[in-house]
């Protein structure tokens, strides 16, 4: 029998068609507009609020767009305004957390590929339970380090300064920068590395022209795991550093919390920008290296 | 003639695994020697470790009779070939076939040298300036030998290198592999499982089940004479049909069945008495007339037939048991017909039902 519910003769051929406006559809893009809307709401009154004139914010229309545009408060967030006596804006912090910045990022990736690299091709007695402690460090509470760190730093002459907060940054960058690099390398086919040792290739000969060149997609993470995370600290910077080497971050946060005169919401927008500027400039340039570095490192091993 | 290789009382254990052991193993210059077993008995293992790659827990080897048990895998004079050819992939052919000169310090002219003359050897010149992930499959392991062959060594190591690639790549290269031999006459070692690459390539195969050497032996020796049940096994595809029974001078009586084996060639020193195992190749049994003339033959129903156009694998209700039997392609026949099928007493094997060993 002919099924006679089908009126039309199509047969079934090709792709199945689908519906623009399916239920599925409504709902999926629905959701995901909501949820884009939610996240990028508080920016947008960010942006807005920075290029506004104090009177136009007195007035009180938070989403407003601005009447009158203005640079202003962007001139005075970097340059002018005060944190105590100081009243050099931002520009102190930024130069600050770039020199603090480069070093830890250069010397935590440097030691912790290499240790990765050694820990998965070169094992030797004992290395499982090395790797084991450097992995509990990541578990153990910063707080229960803060005071210790503080003796240690003081003994050594670097308390204060921004050699001290890179070495701080540095170590604690250890334990997950090297359980990344030895995931990506110990997904690397064990039977290169052999080749390279029948080829008569050393330590660093293996690790420079065999497995370097290999490894650029973890990389790309540890880097923006490593700017990002060392951009953003806070803790650190307040604790080990004095007023003359405060990152931007703590920085940041003197300017927006200062108690004295007018609150100027503006400059306090456009100075949180500027700060968010870095890690955000990193995200947009680098997505798709990082996914594909995410996965390669963190799935496999 | 001199050893090119030659392991002594070599041992290698893992914690409580033991992985190899005692082995002793003495490879002539130039002789194509096939490790051939199932995964896990070790024939990787061991190529390792002359190889230099895993430190052995007790024992000797020799390679040109310099003792190598500590040296570094650059200092043994070895090539080795992978499976999963292990080429650097941000290096072009060129730079990986250099990669170990460069490392040598050899001078620049006589790098040029010997990469240009392995790249005619190997028919790969135009592929020199490619990266290894432009390549197909037999051509990256065309790459991966020639790497080892601009080592200008005395010994090349070859772990299963053949199976990666599809099934008619594998038998060109194994062609190949064999004339490469035949021209370089170098002492070359063979890893593998597939029993057909190590009839055909190899000048003595060493059959390996764990961690020891089962049978040392030129194929067909290996084919003809297996030293005992476990090599009868694994040599022969397909495998060699078994028969459980008693011994009595020259009688074997099976479930059933008895055969006169007074015609079988028995090692010298064995028993005659007992328990044992015979056994005899699908390819021995025959059919039809031919059975008649044949030391044993009877009647039997055939079961299924798998034809593969060459031959027909024929399976048989034989002794309360399936046998296999190899026939000419277009043979004829039709399941549950009846045949004869017989066999000849020099074509058998027995073996020892608690050793296992060839009577």
């Amino acid at each position: 029998m002919v099924d006679q519910t089908h009126t039309s003769a199509i047969e079934p051929s090709g792709p199945k068609p689908k519906k623009t406006f399916s239920r599925a559809n409504i709902f999926l893009y629905g959701t995901l507009i909501m949820v884009s809307v939610y996240y990028l709401l508080p920016l947008y009154v960010m942006i807005v609020t920075s290029l506004k004139g104090m009177p136009e914010i007195r007035m009180g229309n938070v989403f407003g767009p601005p009447m009158e545009i203005t640079v202003q408060p962007w001139v005075r967030a970097w340059s002018e305004a005060c944190t105590g006596i100081n009243c050099d804006g931002l520009s102190r912090g930024f130069a600050n957390s770039v020199q603090i910045l480069i070093p830890s990022v250069l010397l935590s990736i440097l030691i912790a590929s290499v240790n990765g690299y050694a820990l998965s091709n070169w094992k030797f007695k004992g290395s499982e339970i090395f790797f084991t402690i450097l992995i509990i460090g990541a578990f153990i509470p910063y707080q229960t380090m803060l005071y210790p760190i503080v003796i240690i730093l003081r003994e050594i002459g670097l308390m204060g300064s921004i050699g001290g907060l890179v070495l701080v940054h540095t170590v604690f960058g250890m334990p997950i920068l090297t359980l990344l690099f030895r995931n990506y390398f110990a997904s690397i086919p064990e039977e290169l590395f052999k080749a390279a040792r029948v080829d008569g290739a050393g330590f660093w000969q293996i690790y420079f022209q065999i497995m370097l060149p290999m490894a650029l997609p973890i990389f790309v993470v540890a880097i923006i795991l490593q700017v990002t995370g060392i951009w953003n600290d806070f803790l650190f910077g307040v604790i080990y550093t004095k007023p003359a080497t405060y990152p931007m971050t703590v920085q940041l946060n003197n300017i927006v919390n200062s108690v004295q005169g007018v609150k100027e919401y503006n400059v306090n927008m456009a100075a949180t920008l500027i700060t968010g500027l870095v890690p955000l400039v990193i995200y947009f340039a680098s997505g798709k290296l990082f996914v594909r570095g995410i996965a390669a490192g963190a799935v496999k091993g | 003639m001199t050893n090119s290789v030659e392991i002594k009382n070599l041992d290698l254990s893992f914690g409580a695994v033991h992985v190899l052991k005692q082995l002793n193993l003495e490879i002539a210059e130039g002789e194509f020697l096939v490790l051939l077993g199932s995964s896990g008995c070790g024939k990787s293992t061991l190529l390792n470790c002359i190889a230099g790659l895993l430190d052995v827990s007790a024992g000797q080897i020799f390679i040109k009779d310099k003792n190598v048990t500590w040296a570094e895998p650059s200092e043994r004079g070895i090539g080795m070939v992978f499976q999963s050819y292990a080429l650097y992939p941000q290096m072009s052919v060129r730079k990986n076939l250099s990669f170990g000169l460069k490392n040598a310090k050899v001078p620049k002219d006589e790098i040029n040298k010997r990469v240009s003359r392995v790249a005619e050897v190997l028919q790969i010149e135009a592929l020199l300036d490619r990266k290894p992930g432009a390549l197909s499959g037999g051509q990256r392991q065309r790459v991966a030998i020639g790497r080892a062959l601009v080592r200008d060594v005395d010994v090349f190591l070859f772990d299963e290198p053949l199976s990666n690639l599809d099934a008619k790549l594998r038998t060109d290269l194994r062609v190949e592999l064999k004339r490469l031999h035949k021209k370089l006459k170098n002492t070359m070692i063979y890893v593998t499982h597939d029993q057909v690459e190590a009839m055909t390539l190899a000048d003595r195969i060493s059959i390996m089940k764990n961690g020891m050497i089962e049978q040392l032996d030129t194929p067909d020796v290996i084919y003809s004479r297996p030293c005992n049940k476990y090599v009868a096994d694994f040599i022969g595809s397909p495998a060699m049909n078994m028969f459980k029974g008693q011994l009595s001078g020259d009688t074997f009586h099976g479930e059933g069945f008895t055969v006169d084996v007074s015609q079988y060639d028995f090692d010298t020193h064995s028993r005659r008495e007992g328990d044992a195992w015979l056994g005899i190749r699908p390819e021995h049994i025959v059919t039809g007339e031919a059975a008649n003339g044949a030391t044993f033959s009877c009647n039997a129903e055939i079961d299924i037939l798998e034809p593969m156009g060459s031959d027909t694998l024929v399976w048989i209700d034989f002794a309360g048991q399936p046998v296999r039997v190899r026939t000419e392609g277009q043979s004829g026949l039709t399941p549950g017909e009846s045949v004869t099928i017989g066999f000849d007493a020099a074509r058998l094997h027995l073996f020892d039902s608690q050793t296992e060993t060839r009577l």
